[in-house]
């Protein structure tokens, strides 16, 4: 089954939860390379980013050190696969010390309002998550 | 619309069983598996999140987990309601969506 | 109904395997529809037919192949984790130049394409992981 197969279905919202910092184990980067993939499939895609998993979104990750490849290029591309949800909670910044100013910048051209560049990243409340969450289809935890 | 939550972690060695508590919804249930079920004892410091959680959401636990470490129904906070495997399926399909906390 | 499960992790270390296991066969027994048993991160080393496990205790590879092979079951394991972890069935071997493979009975590598199908397939999915 491919994706073009998938055509006659109405699109299901999938929602992937992240709640792991990155590189400590392998959940952020295998996530996300379900995410991409996923993408040629249509769906109604979010990704949510609570808990330690804000961490995966932050400015300025430097592994040369650590000796592992620095994946966080790869959220600054998700636009380009129309992956433009994503909803991080605030409660988790706030209780890390962290601002949005401390996550790396993602945007995505909205085709649909002239190519304009806007935010992907979508600070909500804890009590926003649990709405966004009781809104999905298939919920992917890592 | 509903969703089951399902937590395998003891809440003295992750975040996740705090964190799903504090992102359900009414209406929701809540299945405890694997070392999880160590947080649903009675008398833990864990254990009035379980009941606060139990206003929003029936709290359920793993039958062969909890004897597996060793306890029986006996030893849970009031109002968490045991299933086994067939009772995990059932929750599976009675609610929309499955979430799992790991 | 028509369920989907997602196994993260592999055998022994983690109990996910056994959960997903215990779950699986008793949504099987109930005459529920399991469209598939998809395995990422090391939940693909489920799939190698390698292990030697204690004989006083579960075998879990033997487990999830006879599951297979009784409910026809497809046991999916995703192509990208398994490369990097080095379970390879002949295709995969003679791609990369290796000299073995060690794909299980009843286990198949497959794209992670196959997961969002079963997503999109499947009323339900449920996860076991770390």
């Amino acid at each position: 089954m491919s994706a073009e197969d998938m055509d006659d279905e109405v699109a299901k919202k999938f929602l992937y939860v992240n709640r792991k910092a990155p590189y400590g184990t392998i959940y952020a980067l295998e996530s996300l390379e379900v995410v991409l993939i996923g993408a040629a499939f249509e769906q109604d895609v979010s990704l949510a980013f609570l808990d330690d998993g804000v961490y995966q979104l932050i400015d300025g990750q430097t592994t040369t050190g650590i000796g592992m490849k620095n994946f966080s290029p790869t959220y600054r591309a998700l636009g380009d696969y129309e992956v433009t949800k994503l909803y991080v909670e605030k409660e988790s910044l706030e209780e890390r010390g962290l601002t949005i100013d401390d996550l790396m910048p993602i945007v995505y051209e909205d085709e649909d309002d002239d190519w304009e560049e806007k935010p992907s990243i979508r600070v909500v409340s804890r009590k926003e998550m649990a709405d966004i969450m009781a809104d999905q289809d298939i919920v992917l935890s890592f | 619309m509903s969703t089951l939550h399902t937590i395998n972690k003891s809440p003295f060695e992750r975040s996740a069983m705090a964190s799903c508590l504090a992102h359900l919804k009414a209406g929701d249930a809540v299945l405890i598996i694997e070392d999880g079920v160590v947080g649903a004892r009675k008398a833990t410091a864990f254990a009035a999140t379980i009941s606060a959680a139990m206003g929003d959401a029936e709290v359920y636990v793993l039958g062969p987990d909890l004897q597996a470490r060793g306890m029986n129904e006996g030893d849970l906070v009031d109002g968490v309601k045991v299933v086994d495997y067939d009772g995990f399926v059932d929750l599976v399909t009675a609610h929309d969506r499955t979430q799992a906390w790991l | 109904m028509k369920l989907a499960v997602l196994v993260n992790e592999g055998p022994y270390t983690h109990q996910a395997s056994d959960s997903a296991y215990q779950f699986t066969k008793a949504a099987l027994e109930k005459g529920h529809e399991i469209f598939r048993v998809f395995f990422y991160h090391d939940g693909v080393n489920n799939g190698t037919r390698f292990t030697v496990p204690p004989q006083d205790d579960r075998n879990l590879q033997k487990l999830w192949s006879e599951l297979a092979e009784k409910y026809n079951l497809d046991l999916t394991v995703c192509i990208a984790a398994a490369q990097r972890r080095g379970i390879l069935d002949e295709g995969e071997m003679k791609r990369h130049g290796k000299d073995g493979n060690n794909i299980a009975p009843g286990f198949r590598i497959s794209g992670l394409g196959q997961l969002i199908e079963a997503g999109i397939k499947a009323e339900r999915l449920v996860v076991f992981g770390d």
